[in-house]
């Protein structure tokens, strides 16, 4: 453990002007940002604020330079650096701790804290074939994993095997692999919180503070704005690949970072009263549990009116597309649910289509699309399989033909109505833009002739133009035709422009439901799950 | 221009053009050696209608996402448990092609379903899978056919008296019935027509199946289970009416191959239908996920005719014969190039 920089003016690490395009896609705009040695610095902002695409800058991820690499400086102890391999910035003494775990399940504690850096004792064939074939040093080893774990407060065995550990347990192994590197100048912990329990999470911060104090540098990147307040010394707030400001993290309130996080919707909200919707209720559900990999939903419990447009939002990995996910039938799902009244079955997307819901997935090549076969059969499957739609009429349900004329002028009225830009309805849908294969994707459901509509991501990974239409197609379905939409986003921008009310989730449960024009303040606490602030935000607001 | 031709290679695929050129070239030698084309076309059509349904018996399994179907000899042997009891009892003529043909059915459609049932067990391992369970099968079934309490002198070997001979003879009974009903010779061609109307009968009956609401939903569930899924479709049962499907048009498809080859082959005979047949669908275009009527049609003509054609001109031109080293060459090489291939065609 090295303590030189702590006394030196030199920051550990300094950005200047960071700038990152994809595809011409500007995701940073000139970042810049200090951290000193023996300073806690917190990195906060909402996903796709750029947090990441730093992160992978600053470690010389393929990534970055396989897409024409990036902009500005990166300044490691004074000097310039650019890594073009994440081990040369290991090598520079770069460490980090990850959000998803990058442990060896088969192999020991011990031995994934020394991983590709095992102690080693030369022998008679190394002698001959070089140090690869030395033998590894057990007990050294074992001795400074036991160091290691030790400093992160982890009292557990160096020689277990990493595979059936608690979560808590593997994310302290990889601080204590990360401590236990000697060079170690500056390290980065991403959402180490998100998997913890709070007396977990209360041991990490105060492993973060021993780090800092013996001169370390030390960049948290977090949506938990509690404990930005606790242990951090200074904070950036990233917003749309721009730093949206520095607040002090002693002084500052949790609301005003919230604020910086989330900034002003873009268009004004079009959302109504809940008065003008009637009292039928369409779909209520309650303790709505869904086992959707990295999307859990735990005990979500909301109703929604006849007519009226709910959005669902809250940050990645926290549940929101699960809800939708877990109604229609596609992940696993326990709780119960009615529809107009009526009991619903889960678990069985069949009955989901047939009891006049629809889906459009937030997953659009993987479960939205058939990508090899035409438009106009993407767009009648969903209504041929559950209603028998566009079929000629035969003595055996399950041979009837396929009505082609039918399903063709289906299509093309759907071409015309949702402006999809193809050659024709024969065409392949893999051949057509994002946003076109959104198009087609909400034709499909729009088949279904659905009275309750969920749709996730609606706009994701669409250009500007298309992203308006299906919104203008979402307001018409419900404002036209009646249909009830839930709709799950991750553009809080969005969701609040369409919605009539709005539901965030924070790790899996309902955190506030908000009003769309509730302050910024009220979402941003909402999203990082302090529902008390959230309400108290949102009474200042109303 | 430029862009058309090539737009005009692609669709056609580079392979199915070179066999193409192949098999003009064949025909252009046979001619010029002053061969009877007549009796080579003859010969080439006939077996069209001989393979057809064995190679259209790969379509469903292609189109429920199994992959190229190794595993058909399960449904031939099915095929050929039905013509041994025909024969058995003694049915000639069209009544015992249908009565083998309806015993092959019945038999196919349990055997598919387990076949089926197997390879939702082991998804992803399809072909494998099925190419291991056919000699397994074909091992078993050659115990059965020395065992099997069959009776009719004809059928049992002369010495002994048990046991199924390798080779039944349908001469008099009901070789070539179909290939000759409504047959006609047209410049010295003659044409199979009952044989041939009945590939085109089935052929447009798998069409009109891949047409309806099962069939679409066989096709969906290829390709994209996830999809599927949110459709309201299990692959899991899709997976299964391919593989009934695939086996009972195998059955089906080997005793039309049995009454124009006119000899109906046991042991370990049914070990070798699923090659050629994989060989015919992959040289008219499809691959190991897409196969089309259209690429039955098209691959079965084309390699049938290889057959027919290279045997007597390479004789004809070289010393010795090739063309059975030509055949294994085209055939295995062409299952080998479909494996390289992932991506769709269309045809």
């Amino acid at each position: 453990m090295s303590a030189t920089s702590t006394t030196s003016g030199t920051p550990a690490l300094e950005l200047r002007g960071i700038v990152k395009e994809y595809e011409g896609n500007r995701v940073l705009k000139g970042v810049s940002l200090t951290v000193k040695g023996g300073e806690i610095h917190a990195l906060v902002g909402e996903n796709g604020a750029g947090k990441s695409t730093l992160m992978n800058i600053l470690f010389g991820m393929p990534v970055i330079h396989e897409t024409g690499g990036y902009g500005g400086d990166v300044l490691l102890g004074g000097a310039p650096v650019r890594f073009t391999d994440p081990a040369q910035a290991m090598e520079a003494g770069l460490g980090m701790v990850h959000q998803e775990f990058m442990l060896l399940p088969g192999f020991r504690v011990a031995e994934n804290i020394k991983l590709n850096r095992e102690p080693s004792k030369p022998n008679l064939l190394s002698r001959i074939a070089g140090p690869g074939l030395e033998h590894v040093d057990v007990a050294t080893m074992r001795r400074d994993a036991r160091r290691a774990l030790d400093r992160v407060g982890l009292g557990i065995d160096e020689w277990l095997p990493v595979a059936g550990l608690p979560v808590g347990h593997m994310q302290f192994i990889e601080i204590a692999r990360e401590v236990d590197k000697a060079k170690l100048r500056l390290i980065i912990f991403d959402e180490p919180t998100a998997v913890l329990t709070e007396s977990e999470a209360e041991r990490l911060l105060q492993s973060m503070r021993a780090f800092a104090e013996s001169g370390v540098a030390v960049l948290f990147i977090t949506h938990r704005l509690d404990e930005v307040k606790s242990v951090a010394d200074s904070m950036t707030v990233l917003r749309d690949g721009e730093v949206a400001g520095r607040p002090d993290p002693k002084t500052t309130s949790v609301a005003r970072v919230a604020e910086l996080m989330v900034g002003r919707p873009a268009g004004a909200a079009v959302g109504r009263r809940a008065a003008e919707l009637g009292s039928e209720i369409a779909l209520s559900v309650e303790r709505l549990n869904v086992r959707m990999p990295g999307e859990p939903v735990e005990n979500v419990s909301l109703t929604v009116r006849r007519g009226e447009v709910l959005g669902i939002g809250g940050l990645a990995g926290h549940g929101k597309l699960g809800i939708a996910n877990g109604i229609m039938g596609l992940y696993p799902a326990t709780g119960t649910v009615s529809l107009f009244g009526q009991p619903f079955g889960l678990n069985d997307a069949r009955e989901a289509l047939t009891r006049g819901l629809a889906f459009v997935s937030e997953d659009r090549r993987g479960v939205g699309l058939l990508g090899e076969e035409s438009i106009e059969l993407n767009i009648a499957l969903s209504a041929l399989e559950a209603h028998g739609r566009f079929l000629h009429p035969f003595p055996i349900p399950a041979f009837r033909p396929l009505n082609g004329k039918e399903m063709r002028g289906h299509a093309r009225e759907m071409i015309r109505r949702l402006d999809v830009r193809t050659t024709g309805p024969e065409q392949q849908v893999r051949r057509l833009s994002g946003g076109n294969q959104q198009k087609v994707c909400l034709a499909r459901a729009m088949a279904l002739r659905p009275r309750v509509l969920f749709v996730n991501e609606p706009t994701r990974g669409i250009d500007i133009g298309a992203k308006e239409r299906v919104l203008q197609i979402l307001v018409s379905l419900n404002r036209d035709e009646g249909v009830t939409l839930i709709v799950t986003s991750s553009e809080l921008a969005e969701l609040r422009s369409l919605c009539d009310r709005i539901l965030l989730v924070y790790r899996g449960h309902v955190a506030a439901v908000l009003p769309p024009d509730a302050p910024d303040a009220a979402f941003g606490l909402a999203m990082a799950g302090d529902e008390v602030a959230a309400a108290a935000a949102k009474g200042d607001g109303a | 221009m430029i862009e058309r031709v090539r737009a005009l290679l692609r669709e056609a695929g580079i392979p199915r053009l070179l066999i193409a050129a192949f098999v003009v070239a064949l025909f252009t030698v046979a001619a010029a050696t002053h061969m009877n084309l007549a009796d080579l076309i003859t010969d080439s059509i006939v077996r069209v209608a001989r393979n057809g349904v064995l190679v259209l018996a790969l379509l469903p399994a292609i189109q429920g996402g199994l992959g190229l179907n190794f595993g058909l000899p399960i449904g031939v042997i099915c095929g050929l448990i039905g013509c041994v009891i025909s024969l058995n009892a003694g049915v000639p003529g069209v009544s015992g092609v249908l009565l083998s043909s309806a015993i092959g059915v019945a038999l196919a459609v349990p055997s598919g379903i387990a076949y089926g049932w197997l390879l939702n067990r082991t998804r992803g391992q399809e072909m494998m899978v099925g190419t291991y369970l056919g000699f397994a099968i074909v091992s078993g079934m050659s115990i059965f056919w020395l065992l099997a309490p069959f009776t009719n002198p004809t059928l049992v070997w002369a010495i002994g008296g048990k046991g199924l001979r390798t080779t039944l003879s349908l001469g008099g009974i009901f070789d070539k019935v179909l290939d000759r009903w409504l047959a006609f010779t047209v410049a010295g061609v003659t044409v199979p027509t009952g044989a041939l109307l009945a590939f085109f009968a089935i052929c447009a009956l798998v069409w009109w199946f891949f047409r309806t609401r099962m069939g679409i939903s066989i096709a969906a569930a290829r390709g994209n289970p996830r999809f599927a899924r949110a459709a309201g479709i299990s692959d899991e049962r899709t997976r299964i009416q391919a593989s009934v499907l695939t086996t009972v048009l195998a059955a089906v498809g080997i005793v039309i191959y049995s009454q124009s080859y006119g000899f109906v082959q046991l042991y370990t005979a049914p070990l070798l239908m699923a090659f050629p047949a994989i060989a015919c669908i992959l040289i008219g275009g499809a691959t190991v996920s897409r196969a089309t009527i259209t690429h039955v049609l098209v691959g079965t003509f084309l390699f049938q005719s290889i057959l027919t054609v290279a045997l007597p001109v390479t004789s004809q031109v070289i010393e010795g014969d090739i063309s059975e080293t030509a055949r294994l060459i085209i055939q295995n090489g062409m299952i080998l190039y479909a494996l390289t291939r992932t991506g769709g065609q269309r045809g």
